[in-house]
């Protein structure tokens, strides 16, 4: 079979070019990173009707090959590229009628690399909705290329791209404006990264963004030329319902009514739409442990995957729902363009505080995970704005926080209603989202007074026009998006749990003798069998290498009211926080075999060793709560926050400020309600 | 007159502006000399504004928005 042939698709934001991904691709895509950066690399691929295959690259949307960020610059490097596996054969750039003026203007310098280009005009179910003419024939010659009229709405065109795909071999490869593609090529290759990195030099940055500006000049009056009398658009029937809609939407009451409206909508359903789902899963996974315990040897095998493998995985599948449900939400915002209006209240406001009206976004998604929160600040262009937002959105209370405040809540929060009508626990939850605003936005102040600014505050959003979102788009994105948690977050607590298992079932000689040990010091006492079996179970946990590690570190989280179990919790726990209720639930059922039951009731049964009392009391609850609000007690929000940051400086800035935080509050909510 | 003095709803041309305090992205999106510009919004607490310049739409700052000289049609 031939090789297959190579695309690429090239585009502004708010093209479509993603849904077009999607429309060519189906299922057959995959995501995976660019090396040494984790922007996301999608890839797909289909096949043509005479059996063809087509590999599909999606580069991230950019205005121009002159990047201005992280993201942007993506697309440069990798057309800049020739070597890589995935350099295509042919680019197709994807243009959305509306804007087309605007979109040609990144047309023209991939023409410009000297590769065939196919020109995508997307969204053509609005060429008569909004009163426009476009004479492709000449505007095909003018521009030098082939242009196919798509939508991806109404899925026509698909076909027709599909041909010129095919014979892309017959497509012009000539330069618009360049000399020559390999001069283009080499000033590029100069200058792509003077635009948004620290450079030393000021002299040529401005130097460089002086003949940028006079590039872009030249291509915006070729362009105009070009659409002079092939383009047409009649104003009146374009705007007419963007801006209704932008009256009531950025109105200086009902914008934010609306938007709390709808933030509240959101919370909500996260919790009522994901809660019947996530008990099943506790509970499915609860009967399947004992099930397979039941059912395999007794043994260590029979012990690693009932209580190290399934309750392991159980911890990570029960955050699905609520992902999935957070991402629903966003995506179906920013594929309306809603979410641009957000940017644009919230700026002013968010300005107060160092951060931007960008900053929005990356907030709201820390409310299911920080790793996609951070790394959606990269369309945030000031570094002080950005820095910041990195550094607190880990505030935001993550879904790997809930099962943790979940738990300790019920555990110290009555099941009753105040005021007769509002639940007690579900207000308690709400108080731990207010601290986890509250504490990013007192840390924002904080480091706004602290960092010093580096360049001019530089803020430019577009305003995309409404639009109806895609389901199809949608579900892509949560799909991806939940199983890039699953599979990052599944594989370090996974592993967390495995080895946990192994520390809580090893030990020193001490604990390989536990059951001669114990029965020699209840020779003289009358206890019955099972009450021996849970002493010697308990002084073999006592004893294990977890143990050990507990006791170690219990002088210290003394002061805070926890003994060494929840002390191990808070070492395991760094992987990931929800790992904290995983790792309750390994060393309550090792150490409590006869007690099936969940590990909630495992937990409120838990006494001190020595005393006697209830480990987990109302002052203890509360510490606890204190503690993972402020912890940052997740290692792959470190690491991506290095990555994203580029500096260990930051990095540990974050991780020892936040820990010394938690250590404080955790102590004095501890005290208070002793 | 400046960006930043424009009213809601009114026209003008972009003159001049010194490119060293303008963004290359905002050139890119269409914010150059002789391009038309609108006021379609003002954010509630007077920041950002939202215009529709050469066709864009875009919202930028206000400190941004007094670096473009313009001229009212």
């Amino acid at each position: 079979m031939s090789n297959p042939i190579k695309i690429a698709l090239i585009g502004n934001p708010n093209t479509g070019k993603t849904s077009l991904f999607n429309s060519l691709t189906g299922l057959h895509q995959k995501v995976g990173n660019y090396p040494g950066i984790t922007v996301e690399k999608k890839i797909g691929s289909f096949h043509l009707e005479d059996g063809q295959k087509v590999s599909v690259i999606d580069l991230p949307g950019t205005y121009s090959l002159n990047p201005s960020s992280l993201d942007e610059s993506i697309v440069t490097e990798f057309l800049l590229t020739p070597d890589t596996k995935e350099y295509p054969d042919v680019a197709v750039v994807v243009t959305e009628v509306e804007n087309l003026k605007r979109n040609l203007l990144l047309f023209t310098q991939i023409k410009d690399l000297g590769l065939p280009v196919i020109l995508v005009v997307n969204m053509a179910d609005q060429i008569q909705k909004k009163g426009i003419t476009l004479d492709i024939e000449t505007l095909e010659k003018q521009l030098d290329t082939k242009i196919i009229l798509t939508s991806t709405r109404k899925n026509t065109g698909i076909k027709e791209l599909k041909q010129a795909i095919k014979d892309y071999q017959s497509l012009s490869r000539k330069v618009l404006f360049s000399e020559s593609y390999s001069t283009y090529k080499k000033w590029l290759s100069e200058t792509y990264l003077i635009g948004f990195q620290e450079v030393t030099d000021k002299q040529k940055q401005i130097e460089v963004k002086k003949e940028q500006h006079k590039e872009t000049v030249k291509r915006y009056q070729f362009i105009g030329a070009a659409l002079k009398d092939t383009f047409k658009k009649d104003q009146s029937q374009a705007t007419d319902f963007n801006s209704k809609l932008d009256k009531i939407l950025t109105h200086k009451v009902f914008g934010y009514v609306i938007f709390m409206t709808l933030l509240l909508v959101m919370f909500q359903a996260i919790f009522s739409w994901s809660a019947p789902v996530m008990d099943f899963i506790d509970e499915s996974f609860a009967f399947f442990g004992e099930k397979i315990a039941a059912l395999l040897p007794e043994g260590k095998l029979n012990d690693l995957i009932s209580q190290g493998i399934i309750p392991g995985i159980g911890g990570v599948v029960i955050f699905v729902p609520q992902i999935a449900v957070l991402f629903l939400f966003i995506s179906v915002l920013e594929e309306s363009g809603y979410m641009s209006r957000v940017v644009f209240l919230m700026d002013k406001i968010m300005r107060k505080f160092g951060l931007s009206g960008k900053s929005v976004v990356p907030l709201i998604s820390g409310n299911a995970c920080a790793i996609p929160a951070i790394m959606a600040t990269r369309n945030i262009e000031d570094w002080k704005e950005r820095l910041i937002t990195i550094l607190v959105t880990p505030f935001s209370v993550c879904s790997a926080r809930l099962p943790v405040y979940t738990i300790l809540i019920s555990l110290i929060v009555p099941e009753q209603r105040v005021f007769g009508f509002i639940n007690a626990q579900a207000l308690a939850l709400l108080g731990m989202y207010l601290l986890g605003i509250i504490m990013a936005l007192f840390a924002a102040v904080i480091l706004n007074k602290i960092i010093k600014n580096k360049s001019k505050s530089y803020f430019v959003i577009e305003m995309p026009s409404y639009k109806l979102p895609l389901f199809k788009n949608v579900f892509y994105t949560v799909v991806e998006k939940t199983k890039a948690f699953v599979l990052n977050a599944g594989k370090i607590i996974l592993a967390i749990s495995i080895v946990l298992w192994f520390l809580a079932s090893h030990g020193g000689s001490k604990f390989d003798n536990a059951e001669a040990i114990v029965t020699a010091q209840y020779e003289n006492v009358d206890i019955d069998e099972s009450e021996l079996n849970a002493a010697i179970a308990s002084y073999q946990i006592e004893n294990s290498y977890v143990g050990m590690m507990g006791q170690a570190i219990e002088p210290v989280i003394k002061p805070l009211g926890y003994d060494w179990k929840i002390g191990i919790a808070i070492i395991t726990s760094f992987a990931a926080r929800e790992v904290f209720v995983a790792t309750l639930a390994t060393i309550y059922s090792v150490g409590d075999a006869e007690d099936e039951g969940t590990i909630r009731s495992r937990m409120e049964a838990a006494t001190f060793a020595d005393s006697g009392e209830k480990v987990f009391t109302f002052a203890t609850g509360i510490s606890l709560l204190l503690f993972y609000a402020v912890a940052l007690q997740c290692a792959a929000t470190v690491a991506i926050v290095r990555r994203e940051t580029n500096s260990w400086k930051w990095t540990t800035i974050q991780l020892i400020g936040m820990g010394i935080l938690a250590y404080l509050f955790a102590f004095i909510g501890f005290t208070i309600f002793k | 007159m400046f960006l930043n003095q424009l009213q809601k709803g009114q026209k003008a041309i972009i003159k001049n502006f010194d490119i060293q305090h303008i963004p290359l992205k905002l050139i890119e999106l269409g914010c150059m000399p002789e391009s038309s510009v609108e006021l379609i919004q003002i954010a509630p607490l007077g920041c950002p504004m939202y215009f529709s310049i050469n066709e864009s739409y875009v919202a930028i700052r206000r400190e941004m928005a007094k670096q473009i000289e313009i001229e009212i049609l």
